[in-house]
């Protein structure tokens, strides 16, 4: 095969050209072409356009940002950075020739011939802007995807442990016995608390490291939605937008918004024409500064407030409803829970259960099953992901299938957030999708006159509901309708996402 | 290119060094002996500053702290062999060949063509091979000046 790789290092005097030398000797080993442009102090020369064009993959080894990367753009890559090259250089190669075939394997045309005219970088940007939009979403999706499944999976064995630790709803005991997001309560609890023997003592730390990768959930998503758009100027004021956004409780939707604001934002200042004395702080300084400051600010000053009007307003128009038709509210109920995922809707939907939960006493009390008909909603999506993925595993990229293998535990565990990778990365399919599903459960869950006391849990806390078998036939057949919806919805308009696999796959590696 | 990259006073065939900070003084010190950087302490800053932005260990026993500083006068290679190991951040353990390279700020591209063939030259294990089995300074100094040749 034929690779061209960028070097470049912070000093520009010594790893830019190791790594050069190191990429080539592995090349000439391995029976590749590899022809480097060092991009270091003692000057660049540009590789001949006609070696880009006939390369069938590209090699960033590059600690700076790479100088006229629209020259390389519609060819498979892997980004690796400059030590890695040093050290690694056969290792480097093999990914980049996995790369390739990957790219090859996925359908996507050719991987040579990309753009003849060595000049027009924008030529090869050919995809439209909805594709452009999922690749930069799926770029954020994939890397989130590693914090919901471990955090998932914890969170779910936490509550397994609990449920035999403890003699009694032990997924409700649980949560109960330290507040791990606050650290002098928590270290406090590890010292007098913990127990190396105690069941109840593993179940709680295992479920509060679950929680602490979730934290990292909505961030990392934000963060590499921005890396996707303006490389890694887009990481830092990523991260702080989708801390902020979980922060004012604006949920995976903020952080989308987040993401998207700080890439571009990072993108365009990177591109400033700036004196030479600037340059040199522009990536380590400027760039950070002033990226983080309008985030973080834009993120307080413009999403937050509405938050509150969103709470408030639902809140009080759910309160008025309360009267309403049980199977009604339901719905609704089901329908919120569903929209965002942990976000603001989802919020107020589940604070206005587990509020309700004050004032029953018993599972057949009509709190009681207002917070049955929400919990069943919020089981929906990661359970209808789960079966689409398994029916349909051709409608998912890989890593979505990958994410799919977990999220029944996730859904059953009732933690809606391991949908999150999938209505992220496609949102307008699958929202409605698991919008109606959740609907159709909540209303089935009033209907069937099902009710928990319990505010968490899922199906660990069956044996606590009142009309179990009902409870999780609500649950049974909205997933069944949510699945199905998703399946059709991933039909419509599927044209151009063969290229998406692929550059899920490469993002992947 | 008048002045050689490196010459045997540059080069300290039995270095000892608690730390890769003393290692790299050692090597600057010959460098300022030898009136290539003019003010020690100031060079050292900037290797430092390069230092803590990625170790520049490397794997194989190398260690490469480096700078471009404005109070180098000429492209130059320090050489420090150290038996004992010191340690520069690399996965595989000490260094025990530790090669500074002093860079001038406004060096033209052509003056620093002779750092990036010595850069090149350094991933080459025979080279490496070569510079750990000879045992004097002479010979390390011959070795690096046939061998790097700018491209």
């Amino acid at each position: 095969m034929k690779f061209v790789a960028v070097s470049s290092c912070p000093t520009g005097i010594a790893h830019t050209y190791m790594a050069a030398e190191a990429l080539e000797q592995a090349g000439r080993a391995a029976g590749h072409e590899v022809v480097v442009e060092t991009q270091g102090a003692a000057g660049t020369t540009p590789i001949d356009p006609a070696v880009i064009a006939a390369a069938d993959g590209v090699i960033y080894a590059a600690d700076l940002e790479v100088k006229d990367k629209g020259r390389f753009a519609g060819k498979p890559f892997v980004d690796v950075g400059v030590k890695k090259a040093v050290h690694d250089a056969p290792g480097v190669l093999a990914q980049a020739i996995a790369a390739v075939e990957a790219f090859a394997a996925s359908g996507a045309s050719a991987p040579v011939v990309a753009a003849p005219k060595p000049v027009a970088a924008g030529a090869s940007r050919a995809g439209s802007v909805g594709h452009k939009i999922r690749q930069y979403l799926m770029t954020g999706v994939s890397h989130m995807i590693p914090f919901v499944a471990a955090g998932g999976l914890l969170i779910a064995l936490g509550f397994a442990l609990a449920t035999i630790a403890w003699p009694t709803n032990g997924a409700i005991e649980v949560t109960k016995v330290v507040d791990g997001t606050n650290g002098t309560a928590f270290v406090a609890w590890i010292n007098d608390g913990f127990s190396l023997g105690s069941l109840q003592a593993w179940a709680v730390l295992l479920f509060w490291v679950g929680k602490w990768a979730f934290a990292f959930l909505v961030p990392a998503l934000s963060a590499y939605i921005a890396y996707g758009i303006a490389d890694r100027p887009g990481i830092a004021p990523g991260f702080v937008g989708g801390f902020a956004a979980v922060l004012v409780g604006a949920g995976f939707l903020g952080g989308i918004v987040t993401g998207f604001l700080a890439g571009f934002l990072a993108l365009w200042i990177a591109r400033w024409n700036v004196p030479k004395g600037v340059r040199g702080i522009m990536p380590v300084v400027v760039i950070p500064l002033l990226t983080v400051m309008v985030v973080g600010v834009a993120t307080a000053l413009i999403i937050g407030p509405p938050m509150k009007a969103v709470n408030d307003g639902l809140t009080s128009w759910l309160n008025s409803m309360s009267g309403a038709s049980a199977v009604l509210l339901g719905i609704i109920l089901g329908l919120m829970m569903c929209f965002d995922l942990g976000g603001p809707l989802n919020k107020v939907a589940y604070v206005f259960a587990t509020t309700g939960l004050a004032n029953a006493v018993a599972s057949s009390d009509p709190q009681a099953k207002i917070m049955a008909a929400v919990m069943a909603a919020g089981m929906v999506p990661p359970l209808a992901v789960w079966l689409a993925t398994v029916v349909r595993p051709k409608l998912f990229t890989e890593s979505e299938r990958e994410a799919g293998k977990s999220a029944w535990l996730l859904g059953l565990s009732f933690i809606s957030e391991g949908a999150i990778p999938f209505a992220a990365a496609d949102p307008l399919r699958l929202i409605p999708s698991f919008m109606i599903g959740g609907a159709v459960t909540g209303g089935l869950s009033m209907a069937f006159g099902a009710g928990v006391l319990a505010p968490h849990g899922g199906f660990w806390v069956t044996p606590l509901v009142h009309q179990p078998f009902l409870f999780l036939l609500a649950i049974l057949i909205g997933m069944l309708v949510s699945a199905a919806l998703v399946i059709v919805a991933k039909g419509i308009g599927h044209g151009s996402d063969a290229d998406l696999v692929s550059q899920d796959q490469l993002v992947s590696i | 290119m008048s002045t050689p990259l490196i010459t045997p006073e540059l080069v300290a065939v039995d270095l000892v060094a608690a730390d890769r900070d003393q290692a790299t003084r050692a090597l600057i010190d010959l460098l300022a002996a030898a009136g290539r950087v003019t003010d020690a302490d100031g060079f050292h800053a900037d290797v430092r500053d390069r230092e803590a932005q990625m170790a520049t260990g490397m794997p194989g026993g190398i260690g490469l702290p480096h700078a471009r500083s404005a109070h180098v006068t000429v492209p130059s290679l320090a050489v420090g062999k150290v038996p004992a190991g010191v340690d520069f951040g690399a996965p595989d353990g000490p260094a025990t060949l530790v090669f500074l390279i002093a860079a001038p700020a406004s060096g033209d591209a052509d003056h620093l063509k002779i750092l990036a063939a010595l850069a090149r030259r350094l991933v080459h294990p025979e080279f490496r091979a070569a510079l750990n089995e000879a045992t004097d300074a002479a010979t390390v100094a011959r070795i690096i000046t046939t061998e790097v040749v700018p491209a």
